[in-house]
């Protein structure tokens, strides 16, 4: 008995020396992460009222995201390199089954795949940005033209898929992080430039596609005030969430507007209004700083990777990252219009974590992998 | 070879890799900057603004209304209650289209055009955040039909409140009057912060009188509330002081006695305590339902009240004027012996009729009742057998000043002060009320006819029991009131209701002995106008009582009107009787007015009698002064020198 037991755990020790005593992981990034995440946890728990079920539903969700974080981290780049078209082609595929049999509520979103509903869409937010680096990989840069249509037309299958699910938030973000890659390929600034005053020019075209409740969105995000009851309900009870809390904020599980459900989706898009009631203007801060430093930290992890591959990825990544955090920032305090976006690691919900998660396995695997060579 | 062993490519790549990092970082802390900077202006600019929303987001404050006051009879029973009920409210802020959400509901919960009418009134007196009622007093099934539908209709709620309920109904109509909504000229005048969430207000009568003490003092609690403006909890609260609750004097059993004695006839009947002026029963027959009044009352209802030939809305008792006919005559006959004017033993020749001193052959003659007059009177057989010839000379002899100033003495041409609201004070006729009312001058018929009640003269059965009571009282007048006490709670102590001080009117006992004795004589006297009717039979108190019989048209010619047919006197009559009782103690003192009564003894006089018996039931013996006559009509030994 008592070898077994010692068998197990010099077994289990092995395993636990392997994973942290050669650097595989990056450990700032990692404490970052946990930080973030018990941030998230304790957030949940007030915003959901101490509701014990959503906080170990999240936390498991935690923990099946580390777990799949460690797992990828140890898969060489080349490895997921490799792999990547058929992830990317397994992503548009969810796309198009998800709109004939998804479900959801007006919009097919998710895939009931028995113990937990899958959202494809979050699937892509991680697949784009690898096809784009697989790409652009072996051919020089910065991209030249015909790349660049080849880019465009990767960008925009999926992205049209989910835009047409419908999900203009989602869909702008997948692209976005796929033109991330473009950028951090090197893409000229002046093309830069240019496509920029494109979109500007064909935003009045885009609104006429646009159906009527995201047009209305956008009205709303104008003129908050004109429909307080209606449309504009969100974001005035989310502004007024912020700033009722004050520099020092309310006090955990003290938020009135989100206890007696003045702030709408308090568990999940706005959660980070929560935070500001609650722990005001501080809390708020600590976030944003967080967020940033671990954009940061997986920018400098990708300026130190060993190819274009795991630069790409990992850098887009982090920059798409650091798009959700700062379009949801912007939705709660009332500077970007309400767009169906959570706020990475802290919002309750299970495709989103589970990806991101993902995601940074990826980073930690460039991160792990970035002395070796090919 | 560089230290990771890269192609020169690679290099560059990594370099331009670099930067492009760098621009993305350097955006990105731009962007962090300005969602920090909108934190920045939302929590520190912008926090006292905010907080005052967030606050009054989830505090609301919500009025208590007080409870309305109870009103109690004499011996504790309840006349006006207050039971739970439901109303519908809306909140007009919570309503998109108001007229579309009426009519939904109507298929639900029967609106009338009334109630929307009303509706829509008071959606103008309410701020639109308020809840304004829409209807009253649901029923038990509209209320589970509308709590299945409610979800389709936001904004509209069931609230429960205390309605007002009369458990007597008709029988205190015109005493305690009711409660009805608050209308917009109410609502003008009323201190808003005193009526925050009272919907109802005293209309009539008591009701009305005594608004001030019923209504209370309005609580109000702060609440928490959700997004759904359920309400969570109660953060503070300052509970309603409910209004106080009145003891009346009235005694129910006499008032319903009174009732029954009328059996239907319209008049109206007044029982004072000459001792107090405690008003022991107060009767206008016909009478209404006041609950019918207090949710809305139905057009048809209204109109079917409106339309009744005997105005079943008149509150006759204290509003209604009857010419008081030979009832004044032992006032009068009172007055003559304080002005000096007589001595009880003083006679007058009655012929048949009665001429002015010095009027010429073939002028008018003013009739007594028997056509060939009824001999020398003095004054008790003058008052006993109603002799209008005494009373002619003697209203002559005072003249119509003296007149006058004597009766207003005992309250006459003016309100008794009774505690109810637009009590009327008759009239009392005098040449400067003539000239201003019709522009003519004073006849001197004017003034012989008054001394037997006729003429311009009118009187409310209220008037008339007060004037009676102050004659039993010894000339001590009592303002009549209907309050005897108030308290906060059925704990609280009871606070008698203060009376103004009685004012002494006269101070000759003997003169009233006098007046008394006559009045006997017209109950026990087989000469007397209410013997025939027997009202002293079997009663073991003396009953002191005048009858009256007026006349509502003038007599047009000097020719005898010689039908005795009942019927048709009756169309032509008001009948009074008035009495009191036990007479050398006297505790109660009756006036009974009939509209269609043929004669005051025959018609009149049986109903008093049936009050005095109700009366006797209900005083416990420890309370009753000794009894003086046990039983039968046997005549007191002083009324027997009357007898002729």
């Amino acid at each position: 008995m008592n070898d077994i037991a010692a068998s197990v755990s010099a077994r289990a020790f092995r395993i636990g020396r392997r994973i942290f005593s050669r650097p595989r992981i990056d450990l700032p990034l990692a404490i970052a992460l946990t930080i973030l995440a018990a941030i998230g946890l304790t957030v949940l728990y007030s915003a959901s009222n101490l509701d014990t079920g959503m906080l170990v539903g999240q936390a498991v969700r935690f923990l099946i995201g580390a777990v799949l974080l460690l797992a990828i981290s140890r898969i060489p780049p080349n490895l997921l390199r490799a792999w990547t078209p058929w992830f990317y082609v397994l992503g548009v595929l969810l796309l198009v089954v998800v709109r004939v049999l998804g479900e959801g509520q007006g919009a097919h979103r998710w895939l009931d795949i028995g113990f937990f509903r899958f959202q494809p869409s979050e699937l892509m937010k991680l697949a784009m940005p690898m096809m784009l680096a697989w790409y652009l990989h072996p051919r020089p840069l910065p991209p030249r033209w015909r790349d660049l249509a080849a880019a465009a037309l990767m960008i925009a299958l999926p992205a049209y898929l989910i835009f047409k699910q419908p999900d203009l938030g989602t869909a702008l973000l997948v692209a976005a992080s796929g033109l991330f890659v473009l950028f951090l390929a090197g893409l000229q600034w002046w093309k830069i430039g240019v496509a920029l005053v494109g979109l500007a020019a064909a935003a009045p075209l885009a609104l006429h596609f646009m159906h009527g409740y995201q047009r209305q969105r956008i009205v709303t995000f104008l003129h908050p005030e004109n429909d307080p009851l209606g449309s504009g309900w969100h974001i005035l009870q989310s502004m007024i969430a912020v700033g009722s809390g004050g520099i020092f904020g309310k006090g955990f599980n003290q938020g009135t507007q989100s206890k007696l459900e003045f702030l709408p989706e308090h568990t999940t898009d706005f959660i980070f209004a929560v935070l500001g009631e609650e722990f005001g203007l501080i809390g708020v801060l600590i976030l944003l700083a967080l967020y940033a430093f671990i954009v940061g930290r997986c920018l400098w992890i990708a300026v130190n990777a060993r190819d274009t591959y795991s630069r790409l990825v990992a850098g887009a990544f982090a920059l798409a990252f650091f798009v959700y955090a700062i379009v949801n920032g912007g939705m709660i305090s009332g500077v970007l219009p309400v767009v169906g976006v959570p706020l990475p690691l802290v919002s309750y919900g299970g495709t989103s974590a589970i990806t991101l998660l993902a995601g940074f396995g990826v980073v930690m695997s460039v991160h792990a992998h970035r002395k070796w060579t090919p | 070879m560089n230290t990771r062993g890269e192609l020169p490519d690679e290099r560059a790549k990594r370099a331009r890799f670099g930067r492009r990092a760098l621009a993305g970082f350097a955006i990105m802390l731009a962007l962090v900057m300005v969602v920090a900077g909108r934190f920045v202006y939302l929590q520190v600019y912008e926090h006292a603004e905010y907080s005052t929303r967030a606050k009054a987001n989830r505090v609301r404050l919500r009025h208590l209304p007080p409870p309305r006051g109870l009103i109690y009879d004499r011996e504790g029973k309840l006349l006006a209650d207050n039971v739970p009920a439901f109303r519908l409210d809306v909140v007009p802020d919570k309503v998109k289209h108001m007229s579309a959400m009426l009519q939904r509901l109507s298929a639900i919960v029967p609106l009338t055009a009334d109630d929307i009418r009303r509706f829509k009134q008071s959606l103008k007196q309410h701020r639109s955040f308020d809840s304004v009622p829409l209807k009253f007093h649901l029923t038990e099934s509209e209320r589970d039909r509308f709590a299945v539908d409610q979800w389709q209709f936001p904004g509209v709620n069931i609230t429960p409140y205390l309605t007002r309920n009369y458990p007597y109904g008709a029988e205190f109509a015109h005493v305690v009057g009711y409660v009805g909504r608050i209308d917009e000229k109410e609502q003008a005048r009323l201190n808003p912060d005193l009526y925050a969430g009272t919907t109802h207000i005293g209309k009539t009568g008591l009701e009305k009188e005594y608004e001030s003490l019923l209504h209370g003092t309005p609580g109000y609690e702060v609440v928490e509330v959700n997004a759904d403006q359920r309400p969570l909890r109660v953060l503070q609260r300052v509970p309603a002081k409910p209004g106080k609750n009145l003891y009346l004097t009235i005694d129910e059993r006499l008032q319903k006695a009174t009732i029954a004695a009328f059996d239907g006839q319209t008049g109206a009947a007044v029982a004072i305590d000459p001792r107090n002026g405690d008003v022991l029963a107060l009767v206008t027959v016909p009478s209404f339902d006041p609950n019918l009044f207090v949710n809305g009352i139905s057009q048809a209802d209204y109109s079917a009240l409106l339309d009744n030939p005997e105005k079943p809305l008149l509150n006759r008792a204290i509003r209604g004027g009857y010419p008081p006919g030979s009832t004044v005559k032992p006032f009068l006959g009172l007055g003559g012996l304080e002005l000096g004017l007589r001595t009880p033993d003083d006679t007058v020749l009655s012929t048949g009729t009665w001429y002015i001193p010095g009027s010429p052959p073939g002028a008018r003659g003013y009739r007594d009742d028997t056509r060939y007059g009824a001999g020398r009177v003095d004054l008790m057989q003058a008052i006993t057998r109603s002799v209008n010839t005494y009373f002619y000379s003697l209203a002559w002899k005072m003249g119509i000043g003296r007149l006058d100033a004597w009766m207003s003495k005992f309250g006459f041409g003016k309100p008794s002060g009774i505690d109810l609201p637009d009590e009327t004070g008759g009239v009392l006729p005098s040449p400067e009320w003539k000239r201003e009312t019709y522009h003519k001058p004073w006849y001197p018929g004017e003034t012989v006819i008054s001394g037997i009640g006729q003429g311009y003269w009118m009187v409310t059965p209220m008037q008339m029991a007060h004037a009676l009571a102050t004659l039993a009282g010894g000339g001590l007048s009592h303002t009549p009131h209907l309050l005897a006490a108030t308290s906060d709670g059925l704990e609280s102590p009871e606070i008698p209701y203060k009376q103004p001080p009685p004012v002494q009117i006269t101070h000759a006992p003997a003169d009233l002995e006098a007046v008394k004795q006559g009045m006997l004589g017209v109950v026990y006297n087989p000469l007397g106008t209410a013997y025939a009717a027997g009202i002293g039979k079997g009663f073991p108190y003396l009953i002191a009582g005048k009858t009256g019989t007026a006349e509502r048209y003038s007599r047009t010619t000097n020719a005898y009107n010689t039908d005795k047919n009942l019927a048709y006197l009756a169309s032509r009559h008001r009948a009074w009787f008035i009495c009191y009782t036990p007479a050398n103690h006297p505790q109660i003192a009756v006036a009974v007015a009939l509209e269609h009564g043929a004669w005051g003894g025959s018609a009149a006089a049986p109903i008093a009698r049936k009050m005095l018996d109700q009366w006797l039931a209900d005083t416990p013996p420890s309370q009753r002064p000794p009894v003086q006559v046990t039983a039968g009509a046997t005549p007191p030994a002083t009324s027997a020198a009357t007898t002729p």
